[in-house]
């Protein structure tokens, strides 16, 4: 689309069908700083499982709710005297005071009725409508404002993890890395690998980001890197990477030339002993977004997070102390660069006739409009490429206003 | 072109090896019809002996915390005999996959065990995770696909896994004494993920009367199935137009369901393509899927037509690489190619068993048994081959190689006897740059023929 952009990965692949290590390239840290799309930072959570909105911020002003709720209990604080913020979040509350965090009620994506955990993943990280079968869309949105935006080169968007993220996949390229992952390798064994891999542009491409990556790594020793027993404490039970971990990687990337950070936490299908479980997944995600805080210093002020989950849960409890997959869910917005302090969204009420199909909180928004519209001030982004490249077919609506 | 015995051990076993199970594709369905050897040979600790040890442990540390002390030694060798007994699930897998005449049933079972994807919430959890393998799937890799089904939604793993075994119906005798209710968790997902495929022309309402018909399905105090009619919800329940039940709540009504569920014509369809994309590709063909299918129906639903079947469809045999072997078979076919037997790797130390095995299959992005959701690992090439993932591997490739490379020999006659004709020009050059055995080693397990199947 745009030839005169030189992007990182086509000028890796032409250094090394010449013949030339990667690593050794003159020209990369000069590419990079030229390649630089704005201050604002990006970081995107999503959520997987289905997060309880409803007992994340919990309208106790509406007189339903105690109803509908009455084994479901925490120490909830007071946000605005109509909605409650859930205990687990309770070490964000300085946050709230200082203006650097916001929720959205009721908000969905377009997906409804199947209830599926990864049909609504999928819708999620694609950014579509139900006009496209979820499994169709092979990119994601944040992989689709990368195409939009100039200067976006490489290294401008992190997808954080071992897993492979839908939503920062696609066309533009992404860098994927794990925190603690090392590439130890001869440089005569690189050569042979990377001629070895030419007819496979899977491997190939991978191969080359990798070994570039694992140098970059190698010669500015992540702040989150530390000292191996720092490490091993990041490091779950199982092998897993704790939410510490990855933030405190993202938040050393952003800190560099990385303006787009995405990873995911797990652990919100809470469909039994709710009480325990929401406030378990509450406290990762507290400590993720203190400790991206925290690693960003002054970058904070530029940061807007935006923590997003496939749908919400049932209004009622089911019959196990938990809830059921339901359709309207809340978003969770923070960061410096925000204007926080408050809780979005229409508030659709609870009454039976209030409800989706009877059973869940009726959206009252599209979750991809707020994030729309915090991506056209963070990057300075011309609507119709919101509404009809980055979210296709979306209305973004009135200006909610949510980034300062 | 790469000849149908090398497509054969690559495409439906574990790869190539100085000692890999010989299997020309006309003995592969005949193996499976053998005994399972291999399950004695390597055996992981029953569900019942399993819960003993862990909740033994948990007692232990409930005692041990009442007096006042944390921990104490014989405490710590109940908490290392309970992840032992967790451990034994990949490591009796890799044993078996390194010992076995007949490596498609392997590969069929962790198929399956993906296919029906449980995972442990906690340490108590872990230790009978195995055990569900062993005894919900194994046995029935090679029968109807009812009684795995069955066997499955039966067992106390699954049960816990996806909270059915807390569900209860609402006007049940337990229900209305204790206030307790439905929870939908299994019924979706045995609807969904399961049998007929997410779509399939069924309505939340379908899932509901499903979640009302499992109610009974529950776990005892001491770890075992029940089939409890006390929980069980008063009436009868329609799903997908038929009626279940009725009169007094029995097991057989559920088992009736799942039944017809296990033959109908969209689960067929599901299972087909799960199956051939498995196997074959990431992007299948239709005729393919059609005629898997077909011949399952046709069989009344026996699993070992649906393999004939595949086995013996041209597209099976294509001779383009184009899957990615996932973490977990990228390391068995490399510890396969270096020929490490079974038992020298069921006695490795836990410590050991954490670098060969646990920690890289973390790495590379499929911790043993810790998928994210009943859905099971991703297909795709592309889900696996990242920058991060491939890095994992070149890393697991280059000591493995630095330990073991010594053994393996010059570098072309490995590449030879571990990928045969599956080696790309490009590739038998590279490997021929080098007389170091170790780093032949790594470029062979780093090569994406290697990789691929």
């Amino acid at each position: 689309m745009t030839s005169h952009f030189l992007t990182r990965r086509k000028l890796l692949k032409s250094a090394s069908v010449l013949g030339c290590s990667a690593a050794a390239s003159p020209f990369l840290t000069t590419l990079t700083l030229a390649a630089m799309p704005g201050d604002a930072r990006l970081v995107v959570i999503i959520l997987r499982g289905a997060m309880d909105g409803l007992d994340v911020v919990q309208p106790r002003g509406d007189a339903n709710f105690a109803r509908l709720r009455t084994g479901l209990e925490s120490n909830a604080q007071d946000l605005d005297g109509f909605y409650w913020l859930h205990e687990g979040l309770a070490d964000l509350m300085p946050l709230w005071r200082a203006g650097q965090l916001a929720f959205v009620h009721a908000a969905s994506t377009p997906y409804r009725d199947k209830r599926s955990h990864f049909d609504g993943q999928d819708m999620l990280e694609a950014g579509t409508a139900t006009d496209v079968a979820p499994a169709a869309v092979r990119d994601g949105w944040l992989n689709r404002l990368l195409q939009a935006m100039p200067g976006s080169a490489g290294e401008t968007a992190f997808a954080i993890g071992r897993e492979n993220l839908k939503i920062l996949s696609g066309r533009a390229p992404v860098s994927n890395w794990a925190p603690n992952t090392r590439m130890a390798l001869s440089e005569s064994a690189r050569r042979l690998l990377q001629e070895a891999y030419h007819d496979d542009p899977l491997f190939a491409d991978s191969a080359l980001e990798a070994m570039e990556l694992a140098d970059v790594m190698a010669r500015e020793p992540a702040a989150s890197d530390g000292n191996t027993a720092k490490m091993q404490d990041m490091m779950r039970a199982g092998g897993g990477l704790s939410e510490r971990a990855l933030a405190a990687f993202a938040a050393d990337r952003l800190n560099r030339d990385t303006r787009i950070a995405a990873f995911s936490i797990n652990g919100w299908d809470t469909h039994r002993n709710q009480e325990q479980g929401l406030k378990r997944a509450l406290g990762r995600l507290s400590q993720a977004i203190a400790t991206l805080k925290e690693g960003l210093g002054s970058n904070w002020g530029k940061t807007t997070v935006i923590a997003m989950t496939e749908f919400g849960r049932t209004v009622r409890e089911n019959g196990t102390a938990g809830t059921d997959h339901g359709t309207g869910g809340a978003m969770i917005l923070a960061g410096g660069a925000i204007n926080g302090g408050k809780v979005h969204g229409r508030w659709p009420g609870l009454s039976e006739a209030d409800l989706y199909d009877r059973r869940d909180l009726m959206p009252t928004s599209d979750v991809r409009s707020w994030a729309a519209w915090a991506m056209r001030d963070l990057f300075s982004l011309e609507r119709h490429v919101l509404e009809n490249t980055v979210f296709p077919g979306l209305d973004m609506g009135g200006d909610p206003g949510i980034i300062l | 072109m790469i000849s149908t015995a090398t497509l054969a051990a690559i495409r439906f076993g574990y790869g190539l090896g100085p000692s890999a199970g010989a299997h020309p594709p006309e003995t592969m369905l005949a193996g499976l019809a053998l005994p399972d050897a291999m399950a004695q040979a390597y055996p992981v600790k029953p569900s019942h002996e399993a819960v003993r040890i862990a909740r033994a442990y948990r007692r232990a540390k409930r005692a041990a915390g009442k007096a006042g002390a944390k921990d104490n030694p014989d405490l710590q060798e109940m908490r290392t005999n309970l992840r032992a007994a967790a451990g034994l699930g990949l490591v009796q897998g890799m044993a078996r996959i390194l010992e076995t005449p007949v490596p498609f049933r392997e590969r069929l079972v962790w198929f399956w065990a993906d296919h029906f994807t449980a995972v442990a919430r906690n340490a108590v959890g872990k230790a009978v995770a195995p055990a569900y393998i062993d005894e919900a799937i194994r046995p029935h890799v090679a029968g109807t696909f009812a009684d795995m089904l069955k066997a499955v939604v039966t067992h106390p793993f699954m049960l816990s896994y996806l909270d059915q075994a807390s569900s209860t119906g609402p006007n049940s005798a337990i229900g209305k004494r204790r206030g307790r209710g439905l929870n939908e968790n299994l019924a979706r997902e045995v609807l969904e993920l399961h049998t007929l495929g997410l779509g399939a022309g069924y309505s939340q309402d379908d899932v509901r009367q499903m979640a009302e018909l499992m109610t009974g399905l529950t776990v005892t105090k001491n770890g075992a199935f029940e089939f409890n009619p006390r929980m069980a919800e008063d009436g009868s329940e329609t799903i997908l137009g038929r009626t279940y039940g009725g009169g007094r709540p029995t097991l057989a009504d559920v088992f009736a369901a799942l039944d017809d569920l296990a033959m109908h014509p969209f689960t067929a369809r599901h299972l087909a393509q799960k199956l051939a994309v498995h196997f074959v590709a990431d992007d299948v063909q239709d005729s393919l899927v059609e005629h898997l299918g077909a011949a399952y129906l046709a069989s009344g639903g026996k699993l070992m037509a649906m393999y004939a079947a595949l086995l013996e469809h041209p597209a099976a045999w294509a001779p383009e690489l184009q899957k990615a072997k996932r973490p977990f078979d990228f390391i068995a076919s490399a510890l396969v190619a270096l020929n490490l037997p079974g038992k020298r790797l069921a006695g490795l130390e836990p410590n050991e068993l954490n670098r060969l095995l646990f920690r890289p299959l973390a790495d590379m992005g499929q911790p043993f048994m810790g998928s994210r959701g009943p859905d099971g690992w991703p297909e795709t090439a592309d889900a696996w081959i990242t920058p991060q993932g491939l890095a994992s591997r070149i890393s697991w490739a280059a000591a493995v190689a630095g330990k073991a490379g010594g053994r393996a020999g010059a570098p072309a006659r490995f590449l030879e006897q571990t990928l045969a004709d599956a080696a790309g020009p490009r590739l038998s050059w590279a490997v021929r740059q080098t007389n170091d055995p170790a780093e032949g080693v790594t470029l062979v397990f780093a090569s994406a023929e290697f990789n691929r199947r």
